[in-house]
């Protein structure tokens, strides 16, 4: 029997990871990932967690601590967002390429300048090149479940690398909603004990890491950490099978198809916007347009093929991305979806749209003026201009 | 599915107001989300917290435009917040006011029901401190009967305590309800 709990996003995040049992816990605060690891802390204090929690003095000796405690053989936790996430940069990328399991909760942050605080995965979707897995939930359930999945998969002796679990910002972090807990037994069963055996830090048995190292060296550490990220694709879908049987959720692995089975126009969203989303297309069935959605879950490694088969025989599509690429004048996703369905040999009519920068909210109104440029997209082969969606009474 | 809008001001209790909705909802068995909105967190700073209620998943995990119901915390808001914005057909307004008949507030016809009472002079009267979130959840209940009333006096109680499940009680027996139909 599983237990109902109303908690906030950061506590389903705080949850998820300790029912894994990290040994070594090291972040430092910023909003809105703060709590997470105050919770943790107050996990440790009450004795319902056996981890060591290390207090440090930035993110850049949070990252650097739990990449020590990884390469010494532990289980290890952190959480960033935002600038606290750019500080880390050095030994974030590190970590992946150290192939090291860290987990890593991020309560996704919008991006300075102009100061800001709210959400938005600006912060995680600039470092998806950084090697690191990165999933992306829409709901506080979700981020439970995905945490518990998140280590089962990047400790993977197929895959071995750094996973960011990440959610909006305030949208999930802190908000608050029904979540069930699963049973400590049955998560310990779903994720054994980690067991390094690529690399461990022993003083028994002395090893070089991070020698100075050629390049057709490093090209097949590239090689090897390109077919890792390959491989946690696949397992994605695996385990996302496994945990429904044994918990009784799933979110479809890398990604979620909504009524798109026989559907002429397909919007693919990510993150706390989708369920507005899938209520609007629930809206636009009721009204007889045949509308779809995707969710877009893991970012890296990116599921193109899997994308580009859910949208190959739609009539349009339209991407809402909750972020920007600059120098591209779209949103990220998009630029994503648009190269999976290229390789695909795929060329659908399709409009890119950019949401919800900054923590704004992404509204019904927004979804149904998206579906409906959508639609009016079919049959033109023409590139479509960004549409930027805001609330009438703001925005540009 | 019913949205509520909680209006108030940092130190209220606001959001902890909409949590404790979503508690109660969610312990008869229920469905609720609760989301806070709020600028730099500081006392004093109008603070906007979006509920919503059901009896089943809810997806929605965004702002609320067409409230079915406003809380308003204090009576500063009705000039300084747009605390009537797009209020659903047959909605619910609970005002704290001082007012003995506040029903001359109300322009928007589609407004069902106004409950007002003088929360926070039994706020600073019963907790010394003009904290209105427990007294007005009563006023709300009374108005509205949308959560279960023992779950929500036993969340209130493991919230705040037992002082703060009488301050409930008191809102939800001297709320005033004016039905406009």
């Amino acid at each position: 029997m599983s237990k109902v709990q109303v908690m906030n996003g950061n506590m389903a995040a705080a949850i998820g990871a300790a029912m894994c049992r990290p040994d070594i816990i090291a972040a430092y605060p910023i909003t809105p990932q703060t709590p997470i690891v105050e919770y943790l802390a107050d996990f440790v204090i009450d004795g319902k967690l056996d981890a060591s929690v290390s207090e440090v003095e930035s993110e850049l000796s949070a990252m650097s601590v739990v990449t020590g405690a990884s390469l010494a053989g532990s289980r290890v936790f952190t959480a960033s967002a935002s600038q606290g996430l750019s500080l880390m940069y050095e030994p974030y990328f590190r970590a992946s390429t150290l192939r090291l399991p860290v987990v890593m909760a991020v309560a996704n942050r919008e991006m300075i300048s102009p100061q800001t605080l709210w959400g938005g995965p600006q912060d995680t979707l600039s470092v998806r090149d950084a090697g690191w897995l990165q999933i992306y939930c829409e709901d506080n359930q979700e981020i439970l479940d995905t945490m518990i999945m998140a280590f089962r998969l990047a400790e993977d002796k197929n895959v071995l690398l750094p996973i960011n679990v990440c959610f909006d910002g305030f949208y999930l972090s802190h908000m608050a909603e029904r979540v069930e807990i699963p049973e400590q037994e049955d998560v310990d069963a779903f994720v054994p004990k980690y067991v390094p055996e690529h690399i461990k830090l022993d003083p028994k048995k002395p090893m070089a890491v991070d020698p100075l190292t050629n390049g057709y060296l490093l090209a097949e550490y590239r090689l090897k950490h390109m077919m890792a990220q390959q491989n946690a694709l696949k397992l994605i879908d695996e385990i996302d099978e496994e945990y429904e049987k044994k918990f009784g959720r799933s979110y479809g692995g890398a990604i979620e198809e909504y009524k798109c089975e026989d559907a002429d126009y397909i919007i693919v969203t990510m993150g706390s916007m989708t369920g507005v989303a899938k209520d609007r297309v629930d809206a636009a069935r009721a009204a007889g347009k045949k509308v779809g959605l995707v969710k877009v879950r893991i970012v890296r490694p990116f599921p193109g093929d899997k994308i580009a088969n859910a949208l190959k025989n739609c009539k349009a599509f339209g991407v809402v991305d909750r972020n920007v690429s600059f120098g591209w004048n779209t949103g990220i996703i998009y630029e994503e979806v648009c190269a999976a369905m290229f390789r695909n040999n795929l060329l659908i009519p399709n409009v890119p749209f950019i949401a919800g920068l900054g923590g704004e909210d992404v509204t019904g109104e927004h979804f149904d003026y998206a579906i409906d440029t959508v639609i009016a997209q079919e049959g033109n082969a023409d590139k479509h201009y960004t549409v930027w969606l805001n609330r009438e009474d703001k925005g540009i | 599915m019913k949205e509520i809008r909680l209006h108030g001001i940092g130190g209220l209790g606001t959001v902890k107001a909409g949590e404790m909705l979503v508690h109660a909802a969610v312990s008869s068995g229920k469905y609720g989300n609760s989301t806070p909105f709020f600028g730099f967190e500081r006392q004093g700073a109008p603070v906007t917290s979006f509920v919503r209620l059901g009896d089943e998943k809810i997806r929605a995990k965004n702002q609320v435009y067409n409230p079915d119901c406003t809380l308003i915390l204090d009576p500063s808001l009705l000039v300084s917040a747009p605390v009537f914005e797009g209020l659903a057909e047959d909605s619910y307004v609970i005002l704290n006011t001082r007012a003995e008949d506040p029903t001359d507030v109300i322009k928007d016809p589609n407004v069902k029901c106004l409950a007002w009472l003088d929360a926070t002079s039994i706020a600073v009267e019963m907790l010394g401190r003009p904290i209105t979130n427990t007294i007005m959840l009563g006023a709300f209940l009374k108005a509205t009967g949308w959560v279960d009333k023992e779950a929500l006096e036993a969340i209130i109680e493991q919230f705040f305590g037992a002082k703060n499940v009488e301050a409930f009680r008191r809102g939800y027996d001297e709320v005033k309800i004016h039905e406009f139909r």
